[in-house]
C-alpha cells in the first residue's frame, strides 16, 4: 500500500462497523494525543461513530470493526470491499469471531429463543465469523480491544509506506519487560500468555490474571505444549479449553487446541 | 563499639536494626536503596526504604513451573530463595530509551541524557554475583563496553547476602558459584537468628560500617554461620555435571532430545528473560503519525522470538527445537568461546519460571545419556 503525499495528498479513510460493541472504534476516539495529526494527515471520510457527515467513496483506507453475524452483514462487507483499497480488520470480533462466535459451539436458535420475546424476527447466521472469511483483508489489528498504540502504528506505517511493527512476541515477553510476577508459576492460574500474539502490554497478567488470548494466537505458539502446561492448574473442569474457547474462539489455532484440551479431559475422565 | 582496626576482610556482628541505619547512609551518600520486596506472592527486586520493606519470615517452596511463597514468622529478613526477577533489570534495564529525533527541516538527534541512577542493591546472592561477573564479561569488553551497562556498574554498591537454606531447583555447588560468597562486594551479610555477620569487602563498605555500632563476633556465632553454610552446600538436592561441557552439547547438534525437548518447549522466552545472564535485545523505533518524530528504544528479547533470528528470506531458526537448541548450546557450550565462563550460574530461575517445568540440568543429562547409548 502506498498513500504517498504526491498522488494523494490526503487519503481517505472510512470506519465501517459491524457486529460488535464499538470498543474498537472508540480506541480511535480515544488517540486523544494524535486526534489532531491523524485529522491533519488523513481525510475521515466515513465514520458514522464520530461524524454523520458522509463523503462519498472509494477509500483509500477501510477500517472494519465487527465480525460477520448476519445475512445482511454477510453482502454489505463485499460491498465495504470492493470501496476501499486498502482494507484492515479491526479487533477481534473483526479478527477471529469475537465472543459472539460463542455461537459456533452451541445453537444459534436456542440462545435466540432464550433472550428474546419473538426471535421470528430476527435474521442471524448461524455462525459469528471474522471478516477473512468472507473478502481479502490486508491487515489484521487483534485486541478486545484494540492497543491504541497499535493503531497509531498502523496508521503512521501507511502514511509512511513502510511495513508496521508489530513483532509475533508472546505475551510472556511483555509481562517480563513489565516486571510482572508470572501468574501460572507463582499463583497456579492457567495463562494463554505463553503462545498469545503481545500488544495489550500483558494487561490481565499486571492485574493477576491469566491471558485469555484477545490478541489472538502467536504464530510460533506451542499449543500441544501450552494445553499440557495449563491444565495441570485448571481450576474447575476445562478452564483451559474455556479460556481458548472465549474471545478469539474461531481462531483456528485456538479451535484446535480447545478441541485437543477437552479431548485430553475426557480421555482422563473416562479412565 | 567502634573498632579503629576495621579492615576490609574484617567480620563484625551487626545489630539487625543497624541495617536500617546502614542503608539510610547509603541513600544519604546518592545511593537507590533497591532489594527484595514481597509482591505478588513473590520476591521482587524494588526500591526499598529499609528493614520495613524486605520479605520478613518469607520461604520460598521451588519446582519446576512452581513458586509458592511459605510464611515462617521467623524474625529473618533473607531467607527467602530469590524470584523471577534478577538484578540485570538494574543495569541492563528492560526498556532504556537511547534518543529521540524530530524533524525540523533536516533530522535533529537527541541523545537520552537522563542521569544514570546510582543502585546499591541489598541481599545479592552468590550466583547472583556470579551472574552479574558475567554480564561483566558481556557488555565490559575492551574493544567496547555498553554505557547504558557501564555507568550503572561503576557506581554500583552490592551489599551481599550468604545463602542458608537452597531451594529444590538450586544447584549453585555444581556450577561453582555458591552458596558461599568469596568476593566482589562492598559488604556481605550472613543473616542469624540474633544479628547480621558483616564481612567487609571495600572501602566504602567499611566507611559505611565503620559509622555503625557493631560487636566483634564471638567464636560461637561464628561458627554457627560455618555450620550453616556448610549444611547449605550440602543441602543442595539438584545437581549438574559439568565435566564434559561446552564440549558434550556443542558436539551433539542431531541428538534426538533437541525434537523431544521442542515438542515442551513453549518459546515463550520466560527462561531467557529470569536468567540473570541473558543478553539479548531489540531496539525499536516509535515514530509518530505525521512522521516527524521518533523515539529509539532498546528493549529485552530472546533467541525464543521467531522475529529474533529473521533475517532477509527467512528465518534462522525456524522452529522450536532450533531455538530451545541454540538457546542451551550457547548457555552451556558456545559461550566458553565467547566469554570464558559458561552461562550458566545454577541460580534454577529457568526451572522454576518455565511454565512447561523444562529441566537444563535434566535436558544436558538426557543429551550426555544419548552419547553413551
Amino acid at each position: 500500500m502506498t498513500l504517498t503525499p504526491k498522488t494523494n495528498p490526503k487519503p481517505k479513510v472510512a470506519v465501517y462497523k459491524f457486529s460488535s460493541c464499538d470498543g474498537c472504534q472508540l480506541s480511535i476516539l480515544n488517540l486523544e494525543d494524535e486526534l489532531l495529526d491523524l485529522a491533519s494527515a488523513v481525510d475521515i471520510a466515513y465514520f458514522l461513530e464520530a461524524t454523520r457527515t458522509v463523503k462519498p467513496g472509494p477509500y483509500d483506507v477501510g477500517i472494519v470493526e465487527g465480525s460477520v453475524t448476519t445475512p445482511h452483514e454477510a453482502e454489505r462487507i463485499k460491498e465495504v470491499r470492493a470501496e476501499c483499497k486498502f482494507l484492515v480488520s479491526l479487533g477481534t470480533c473483526a479478527t477471529a469471531g469475537g465472543i459472539q462466535a460463542l455461537r459456533n459451539f452451541a445453537r444459534a436458535d436456542e440462545y435466540a429463543r432464550a433472550v428474546y420475546a419473538h426471535p421470528e424476527f430476527l435474521q442471524y447466521l448461524e455462525t459469528s465469523t471474522p471478516i477473512s472469511a468472507h473478502i481479502p483483508v490486508d491487515l489484521e489489528i487483534w485486541g478486545c480491544p484494540v492497543n491504541k498504540g497499535t493503531v497509531v502504528e498502523v496508521l503512521a506505517a501507511l502514511l509512511q509506506n513502510r511495513r508496521p511493527n508489530f513483532p509475533p512476541s508472546p505475551v510472556c515477553l511483555e509481562c517480563k519487560r513489565r516486571g510482572v510476577v508470572c501468574v501460572v508459576v507463582a499463583l497456579g492460574i492457567p495463562c494463554l500468555g505463553p503462545a498469545v500474539h503481545g500488544g495489550c502490554g500483558a494487561l490481565c497478567p499486571a492485574n493477576g490474571r491469566g491471558c485469555y488470548g484477545c490478541f489472538g494466537p502467536s504464530s510460533a505458539g506451542n499449543f500441544s505444549a501450552l494445553i499440557a502446561s495449563m491444565m495441570p492448574h485448571d481450576r474447575y473442569p476445562n478452564e483451559t479449553a474455556n479460556l481458548l474457547r472465549s474471545f478469539s474462539s474461531h481462531a483456528p489455532a485456538f479451535r484446535a487446541a480447545a478441541d485437543a484440551a477437552l479431548k485430553a479431559a475426557s480421555g482422563r475422565e473416562a479412565k | 563499639m567502634t573498632d579503629k582496626s576495621l579492615t576490609i576482610g574484617s567480620t563484625v556482628a551487626l545489630p539487625k536494626p543497624e541495617l536500617d541505619l546502614l542503608m539510610a547512609d547509603l541513600r544519604k551518600n546518592g545511593f537507590q536503596t533497591v532489594g527484595p520486596h514481597l509482591q505478588d506472592e513473590s520476591i521482587v527486586y524494588t526500591k526499598i526504604d529499609g528493614l520495613k520493606d524486605l520479605p520478613r519470615g518469607i520461604l520460598s517452596e521451588q519446582n519446576p513451573a512452581s513458586y509458592r511463597m511459605i510464611q515462617t514468622g521467623k524474625d529473618r529478613y533473607f531467607d527467602f530463595i530469590p524470584g523471577g526477577q534478577s538484578w540485570k533489570q538494574f543495569l541492563f534495564p528492560p526498556r532504556h530509551t537511547l534518543f529521540t529525533a524530530v524533524k525540523d527541516g533536516k533530522w535533529l538527534l537527541k541523545e537520552n541524557d537522563e542521569p544514570t541512577p546510582r543502585y546499591a542493591l541489598i541481599g545479592v546472592r552468590a550466583c547472583e554475583l556470579a551472574a552479574i561477573h558475567i554480564q561483566d564479561r558481556v557488555f565490559l569488553r575492551e574493544d567496547f563496553s555498553d554505557p547504558i551497562y557501564r555507568l550503572r556498574r561503576e557506581g554500583l554498591f552490592i551489599l551481599a547476602v550468604n545463602c542458608l537454606d537452597p531451594d529444590a531447583t538450586c544447584f549453585c555447588v555444581s556450577m561453582g558459584t555458591g552458596p558461599r560468597l568469596a568476593a566482589g562486594f562492598d559488604l556481605c551479610v550472613t543473616e542469624l537468628d540474633e544479628v547480621f555477620l558483616v564481612e567487609v569487602g571495600s572501602e566504602l563498605g567499611r566507611s559505611l560500617l565503620a559509622d555503625r555500632t557493631y560487636d566483634l563476633p564471638s567464636a560461637f556465632v561464628q561458627n554457627t554461620a560455618n555450620q550453616a553454610l556448610e549444611r547449605a552446600a550440602e543441602s543442595m538436592v539438584r545437581t549438574m555435571d559439568t565435566s564434559d561441557l561446552p564440549g558434550l552439547l556443542t558436539g551433539q547438534l542431531e541428538a534426538e532430545r533437541w525434537t523431544e525437548v521442542g515438542k515442551r518447549c513453549l518459546s515463550c522466552a520466560n527462561c531467557t528473560l529470569v536468567c540473570p545472564t541473558c543478553f539479548c535485545w531489540d531496539a525499536t523505533d516509535q515514530v509518530d503519525i505525521l512522521g516527524k518524530s521518533t523515539r529509539r528504544e532498546r528493549v529485552w528479547d530472546s533467541c525464543f522470538n521467531p522475529h529474533y533470528s529473521y533475517v532477509v528470506g527467512g528465518n534462522t531458526r525456524p522452529n522450536i527445537r532450533s531455538r530451545y537448541r541454540q538457546w542451551l548450546t550457547h548457555k552451556l557450550g558456545a559461550w566458553k568461546g565467547q566469554f570464558d565462563v559458561l552461562g550458566c550460574v545454577g541460580c534454577g530461575r529457568c526451572i522454576t519460571w518455565c511454565p512447561a517445568g523444562i529441566d537444563l540440568t535434566e535436558e544436558v543429562a538426557a543429551i550426555r545419556a544419548e552419547v553413551k547409548a
